[in-house]
C-alpha cells in the first residue's frame, strides 16, 4: 500500500496534476477568508470595469499630499489622456493642412503636440472639412490647452449660507498621495462583470460550486455505476441481462440530450446547484457501469475468487473482499473522470441556459452564460470570460493528468 | 491399497464448450468416469487437454455444457447457495497456479482461518486456532510462525503452493481435486508432502483426484490413472497397467517424452 | 572447461527483503557465480531458498521490498550492481539480461493480442519503431523458433499452456539478451510441451540469440538434460556447484544428496519404495544460524557444524561445495548409509 502510494507520487504526470488541483482547492478555500465579500454582491454601477486598482477619488483629496518632482510626469499625463483616435484625428488635420505625412509620428506625444501647437489654427481653411469636424477640432484644441496648463486644480465647496463656491484648497500637478493612506482602495484584478460584480471573487466562488457539483455528480454516477457493474458482472445471467438492458437504453439516448431534457422539465425555479449535480450524476453512470462490468467479468473466474467460493463465502462477501479491492484503483480513476466530466457537463448546461437558477450561487457555467448573454466576447471584455475558461481548463486538465498518472502506475504496459 | 467399491464421484457424457462461433473450443468432450471412495486417481494429459476444465466442472465452479455428474450415487444438485456450500464442505481443491489463488489484499492467515471457520471452528479460542494452523503448516514443511501476518506476495511460489495444500489438512474433505499441486515444490519436500497426504487419505478415506503432468508422480501416488487428450480420456486403468504397459499411442508418446536421467533423452521426437 | 568468455560474473552478492515490520530477510547471501558464453547454468534447491530472489537480484533492478546490500554483478565485465534503476531498466533489462518470471505465462494481459505486448516491449527500447517493423521483426523471430506467426494475432487465452510459455520465451529474447534467466518456465507444462521448450532453449543458444542461460526448476531430470552446470541452493546460500552429471549422480553436500535421492522416475517397483525425504524445515532467513544452515536436518551433523562458519570448498574443475567434511569423508558416509 505504502509502496503503491510512493509509486503514484513518483509519477511526474500525477504529481503535476495533483499539485495544480491542490492549488485550485487551496485558493478556493483560502480566498474567501481573505476577501469575505458575498460573491454575487453588485459593487459597481455600470458594466465591465476594467481590471485594475480602484482608488477612491474623494478620499484621495483628503489624503496627505507629497510633492514629487518626477521627470516626464506631464508628458505621461497628457499621453494617457490623448486617445489613439484623437492622435489620428490630429494627424489627419496636420496632413490636410500640408505637413508631410512622414514627419508625423503619432506615438511620439511631445513631437505631435509640438507640431500641433505650431500649426493649428482654428480659422485655417482646410479642404474637405465639415462643420462638425471643424467643431471637433476646436474642442480638441481647447482640451489640449487645458491639459498643457500648469496651474493647480482648485477644490471648491459650496458655502452653506451663501450658496457660493469657495476655494478650499488646490492640488498641484506635482502632488501625490500614498495609495496606502487612502481610506478606500479596491483591487479588482479581473475587473467587474456585466452586473458590476467583482469577477475574481465570483470566479473563486464559482469554481468552488462547480467542484462541488462535479464531486456530487461524480460520486453519484460512480456509486450507481459501480453497484450496477459489480452486480451485472459478478452475478451474470438474468441480473446481467436486466442491468445491461437499461444500460443500453441509456447508451442509445445520448446522456447530454437526456440531461437537457430533464433539466428543462425541472424548470428554472427548482434547479438548485445540488439538483443539477444529481441530474448530471443520474445521467452519466452508464459508462462506469460498462467499464466496471468488464473488469469484474475478467476477475470473476480468477482462482482467488474460486477459492473464496470454496471457502463458503457469500456473494456479498466475495464482491466486497475479492472483487472490489482489485478494481479499486480503476474505480478511483473512473471517479476522477466522472468529476471532471461533471464539471464540464454543468458548464455545458449553463451555457445553454439550463444550469442552476441564477439567484443564489455562481458556477463556472453560469459565468460563461452571463458573459455570453452580455456579449463580453464581442465587446472585448476578456476578463469576464477568459479567466473562467482557464479555470475550467485547469481543473479538467489537472484531473485528467492525475488520471493518466494513475493509469501509468496501475496498468503498466510492461508488467515485469 | 484399500479400495472400497463405493463410487464417490462419477460423470456421464460430461462436456464443456467454451465460446461460440469461430472461437468455439470443445474443452471437455463427452467423458465418462467413476472415481471410487478412498481412491487416488491421476489425470494426466498435455497442456490444453481440458484437465483443469474438468476439475472446475467437478467442483461446480463452471457450468456443465452437457452431461451429468453424480455425487455419492445421486445426481449432484448445487442449484442454491446453501447446497453449494454443503457440497464444498465435501469437495475441495488445490488450484493450478498458486500465484493467482490468493487474494493479494488479505494476509495469508485469512485463508487458513476460513478453513477453520468452515469446519465449525468459528468459536475456538485464538490459541486453539493458532495451534491448528501451525499443525496444518507443519504437514507441508512450513513454519506457521514465519508466515503469519504475511501477504501472499511475500512468499515464494512453492510456499504459496504448500499453503494451499495445508488447507486440505484443515478441511479434511471427502474429495480433493488437486490441480498440479506440487509443480513448484522441490523434490524433497514433495516426497514429504505426498506422504502426509497419503496418510491423511488413509485416515479419513479421502478420494484424491490428482491432475498432473508428472508421470512419475502419477505412478507413485495413484491407484488408477486416466490419460486425457483433446478433451477425451484415451486410456484408463490401474497405474501399473497404464504407465508400465501403455496401450494407446498417445500414452506411449507421453511416457517416452518424460525426461530421463539414466538413458539418452531423445529431443528429436517433437 | 574454463575456456569460454565469461558473460556473467557475480561476486559475493547479498540482497535482502525489508519487510513491513522492518525486519530483514536475507534471501541471497554472499552468492558468487560465473557463467561462460554458450553455457547454461541450472539452479535447484528447496522451495523458498531464494532462487527467484537470486534471479531478480541478478538483473540489478531493485525495487522495494527487495534491496541491494553488497557484491558485484558484472555482465561482460560491466558492473551493473550500482546503477540507478532507470538506467538499468533502459539499458540492461531485455538487452543485456532478460528474465522470465515464475508463472510468467499467466501474466500475459488476457485482453491484449500477443503482438500488442511485443510492441510495448520493443518501444521501450526503440521508441521510433513502427508497427509494421515490429511485426516483421517478431514474425521473423517466431518463424525461426518454429512458432506459427498466427500466434501474434491471438489472445493469450486462445493459446495452450505450452504455446503460451514458448511465446513468453520468444518475447523475452526479442532484444537478443546476453543472459536469459528462466524461472520455472516448465513447471506448468506437460512433458511434451516441456520438451519443446527445452528444444527452444537449445536452439536459442545454438543460434546465438542468447549468450547463456540460467534455468531454475525443481524438475531435476529436466535440469540434468538441459544445463551444463547445476548449482544447488539452500537457505540463501550456494551449497554445491558441479557439472550436471556429477551434481545428479555424485552429489557431495548432504542436502544435494537428499534432493537427488528424491527424483521420481516412472519405472517398475517405484510404487513400493518410500521416497527419501529430509525431515524438518529450513532455517528462518531473518536470522539464519551462524554455523552450517543445514545442520538441523543433516544426518551427519557434528557439534562443530553448528558453530563454525562453513565456507565453500573448491575441488577440481570449479566444482564447489559447502560442508566441513572433506570429499572423501562424505563419500564414505554415504556409502555406509
Ligand atoms: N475461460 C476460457 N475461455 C475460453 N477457452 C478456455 C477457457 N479456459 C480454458 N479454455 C480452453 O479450453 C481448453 C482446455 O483448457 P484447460 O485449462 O482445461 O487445459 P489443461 O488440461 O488444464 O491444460 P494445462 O495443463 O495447460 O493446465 C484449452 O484449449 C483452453 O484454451
Ligand atoms: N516480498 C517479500 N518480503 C519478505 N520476504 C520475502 C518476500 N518475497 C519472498 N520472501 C522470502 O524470501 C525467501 C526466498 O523466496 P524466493 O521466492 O526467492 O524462493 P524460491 O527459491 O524461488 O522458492 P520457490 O521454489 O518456492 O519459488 C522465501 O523464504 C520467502 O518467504
Ligand atoms: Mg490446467
Ligand atoms: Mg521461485
Amino acid at each position: 500500500m505504502k509502496h503503491t502510494f510512493r509509486q503514484v507520487f513518483r509519477s511526474g504526470k500525477f504529481v503535476v496534476g495533483f499539485s495544480i488541483f491542490v492549488a485550485i482547492l487551496l485558493i478556493v478555500f483560502i480566498y474567501p477568508l481573505i476577501v469575505p465579500d458575498p460573491p454575487l454582491a453588485i459593487i459597481a454601477q455600470g458594466t465591465f470595469f476594467e481590471p485594475g486598482i480602484y482608488v477612491n477619488a474623494y478620499d484621495s483629496i483628503g489624503a496627505s499630499k507629497y510633492t514629487l518632482n518626477l521627470e516626464g510626469a506631464a508628458a505621461k499625463r497628457i499621453a494617457s489622456k490623448l486617445k489613439a483616435e484623437d492622435r489620428l484625428a490630429m494627424k489627419d488635420w496636420l496632413v490636410a493642412y500640408g505637413i508631410a505625412e512622414a514627419d508625423i509620428d503619432i506615438e511620439n506625444t511631445e513631437q505631435l503636440l509640438d507640431l500641433w501647437a505650431k500649426n493649428y489654427d482654428s480659422k485655417a481653411k482646410v479642404a474637405g472639412m465639415t462643420n462638425a469636424k471643424r467643431n471637433y477640432y476646436v474642442r480638441l484644441n481647447t482640451s489640449l490647452q487645458g491639459l498643457l496648463a500648469t496651474e493647480a486644480a482648485v477644490i471648491a465647496a459650496k458655502n452653506v449660507e451663501t450658496g457660493a463656491l469657495e476655494e478650499k484648497g488646490k492640488i498641484a500637478q506635482s502632488e501625490y498621495v500614498n495609495v496606502g493612506q487612502v481610506a478606500n482602495v479596491r483591487f479588482l484584478p479581473l475587473g467587474t462583470d456585466n452586473f458590476g460584480r467583482d469577477v475574481l471573487t465570483e470566479l473563486v466562488a464559482a469554481a468552488r460550486v462547480s467542484l462541488q457539483i462535479g464531486f456530487v455528480a461524480g460520486i453519484i454516477a460512480t456509486l450507481i455505476g459501480l453497484t450496477l457493474g459489480l452486480l451485472a458482472g459478478y452475478i451474470g445471467g438474468r441480473v446481467d441481462d436486466i442491468i445491461m438492458f437499461f444500460t443500453n437504453l441509456f447508451t442509445v439516448i445520448p446522456s447530454f440530450v437526456m440531461l437537457i431534457l430533464i433539466s428543462f422539465s425541472i424548470g428554472q425555479e427548482h434547479r438548485g446547484a445540488f439538483t443539477v449535480a444529481m441530474v448530471i450524476g443520474f445521467t452519466s453512470w452508464v459508462w462506469t457501469t460498462r467499464a466496471v462490468r468488464a473488469q469484474v467479468i475478467s476477475l470473476r473466474n480468477r482462482d482467488h475468487v474460486n477459492l473464496s467460493k470454496l471457502s463458503g463465502h457469500s456473494i456479498v462477501y466475495i464482491i466486497l473482499n475479492d472483487i472490489l479491492p482489485y478494481i479499486a484503483s480503476y474505480v478511483v480513476m473512473a471517479l476522477i473522470l466522472q468529476i471532471s466530466s461533471g464539471i464540464l457537463a454543468e458548464a455545458g448546461l449553463s451555457i445553454l441556459g439550463l444550469g442552476p437558477r441564477t439567484t443564489d450561487v455562481p458556477t463556472l457555467g453560469l459565468m460563461m452564460n452571463w458573459a455570453m448573454i452580455y456579449q463580453a466576447h464581442i465587446l472585448g471584455k476578456w476578463w469576464a470570460y477568459f479567466p473562467v475558461l482557464i479555470t475550467i481548463a485547469l481543473i479538467t486538465f489537472s484531473m485528467n493528468l492525475m488520471n493518466t498518472g494513475l493509469d501509468q502506475v496501475f496498468n503498466p504496459a510492461l508488467r515485469d | 491399497m484399500v479400495k472400497s467399491k463405493d463410487v464417490c464421484l462419477s460423470g456421464a457424457g460430461l462436456t464443456k464448450v467454451y465460446g461460440f462461433g469461430r472461437t468455439r473450443t470443445l474443452a471437455v468432450d463427452h467423458v465418462d468416469f467413476s472415481f471410487y471412495e478412498g481412491e487416488v486417481v491421476s489425470i494426466v494429459g498435455e497442456s490444453g487437454s481440458g484437465k483443469t476444465t474438468l476439475a472446475k466442472m467437478l467442483l461446480g465452479l463452471t457450468n456443465v455444457t452437457e452431461g451429468e455428474i453424480y455425487f455419492q450415487g445421486e445426481k449432484r444438485d448445487i442449484s442454491t447457495q446453501r447446497k453449494r456450500r454443503e457440497y464444498w464442505k465435501n469437495t475441495q481443491a488445490i488450484f493450478q497456479d498458486p500465484f493467482s489463488s490468493y487474494n493479494i489484499f488479505n494476509k495469508i492467515d485469512t485463508v487458513l482461518l476460513d478453513c477453520i471457520n468452515m469446519r465449525g471452528g468459528r468459536g475456538f479460542s485464538r490459541e486453539r486456532k493458532f495451534e491448528m494452523m501451525t499443525e496444518a503448516c507443519s504437514f507441508v514443511n512450513l513454519k506457521f510462525e514465519e508466515l503469519t501476518n504475511k501477504y501472499p506476495f511475500e512468499l515464494s511460489g512453492g510456499q504459496m503452493q504448500r499453503l494451499m495444500i495445508a488447507r486440505v489438512f484443515l478441511l479434511k474433505p471427502k474429495i480433493l481435486l488437486a490441480d498440479e499441486p506440487t509443480s513448484m515444490i522441490d523434490a524433497c519436500s514433495r516426497a514429504t508432502i505426498l506422504d502426509m497426504l497419503m496418510q491423511l487419505r488413509s485416515e479419513i478415506g479421502m478420494t484424491i483426484i490428482f491432475i498432473t503432468h508428472d508421470i512419475g508422480l502419477a505412478y507413485y501416488v495413484s491407484d488408477s490413472v486416466y490419460i486425457m487428450e483433446h478433451g477425451k480420456f484415451v486410456e484408463s486403468g490401474s497405474a501399473d497397467q497404464v504407465i508400465l504397459h501403455p496401450k494407446a499411442a498417445y500414452t506411449q508418446r507421453l511416457i517416452n517424452d518424460v525426461p530421463k536421467i539414466y538413458e539418452e533423452w531423445d529431443l528429436s521426437t517433437v | 572447461m574454463d575456456m569460454g568468455k565469461t558473460i556473467l560474473e557475480v561476486n559475493e552478492l547479498t540482497t535482502r527483503y525489508i519487510t513491513r515490520f522492518g525486519e530483514s530477510v536475507y534471501a541471497v547471501d554472499h552468492v558468487s557465480l560465473k557463467v561462460e558464453e554458450g553455457k547454461s547454468l541450472g539452479i535447484a534447491g528447496e522451495s523458498g531458498c531464494g532462487k527467484s530472489t537470486l534471479a531478480l537480484s541478478l538483473m540489478g533492478y531493485y525495487f522495494p521490498p527487495l534491496h541491494y546490500m553488497s557484491g558485484a554483478i558484472l555482465i561482460d565485465g560491466r558492473n551493473i550492481s550500482g546503477m540507478n534503476p532507470d538506467d538499468v531498466r533502459k539499458l540492461i533489462l531485455g538487452k543485456e539480461i532478460a528474465y522470465i518470471p515464475q508463472a510468467a505465462m499467466n501474466a500475459l494481459n488476457p485482453t491484449q493480442k500477443v503482438i500488442r505486448f511485443i510492441e510495448d516491449v520493443i518501444q521501450v527500447h526503440d521508441y521510433g519503431a513502427t508497427k509494421r517493423d515490429i511485426y516483421e521483426r517478431a514474425r521473423a523471430l517466431f518463424e525461426k523458433l518454429g512458432l506459427p506467426a498466427s500466434v501474434l494475432e491471438k489472445y493469450p487465452v486462445e493459446l495452450s499452456g505450452g504455446m503460451k510459455q514458448r511465446t513468453v520465451i520468444a518475447i523475452s529474447v526479442l532484444l537478443s539478451p546476453k543472459v536469459l534467466i528462466a524461472d520455472e518456465p516448465s513447471s506448468a507444462l506437460d512433458v511434451t510441451s516441456q520438451k519443446m521448450v527445452i528444444k527452444m532453449f537449445r536452439q536459442l543458444m545454438n543460434d546465438g540469440l542468447i549468450g547463456s542461460l540460467i534455468f531454475i526448476t525443481h524438475e531435476l531430470p529436466l535440469l540434468y538434460n538441459v544445463t551444463d552446470d547445476i548449482m544447488v541452493m539452500y537457505a540463501g546460500q550456494i551449497v554445491e556447484r558441479a557439472n550436471a552429471k556429477a551434481a545428479v549422480f555424485d552429489p557431495l553436500h548432504p542436502y544435494s544428496k537428499g534432493l537427488m535421492g528424491s527424483i521420481i522416475v516412472p519405472e517398475e517397483g517405484l510404487r513400493n519404495v518410500k521416497l527419501a525425504a529430509i525431515p524438518g524445515v529450513p532455517p528462518n532467513l531473518k536470522n539464519p544460524p551462524s554455523g552450517c544452515r543445514f545442520a538441523e536436518r543433516c544426518k551427519y551433523v557434528t557439534p562443530e557444524c553448528r558453530v563454525t562458519t562453513v565456507n565453500l570448498r573448491e575441488i577440481e574443475d570449479g566444482r564447489t561445495y559447502r560442508c566441513i567434511f572433506s570429499e572423501n569423508e562424505l563419500r564414505e558416509a554415504y556409502q555406509n548409509g
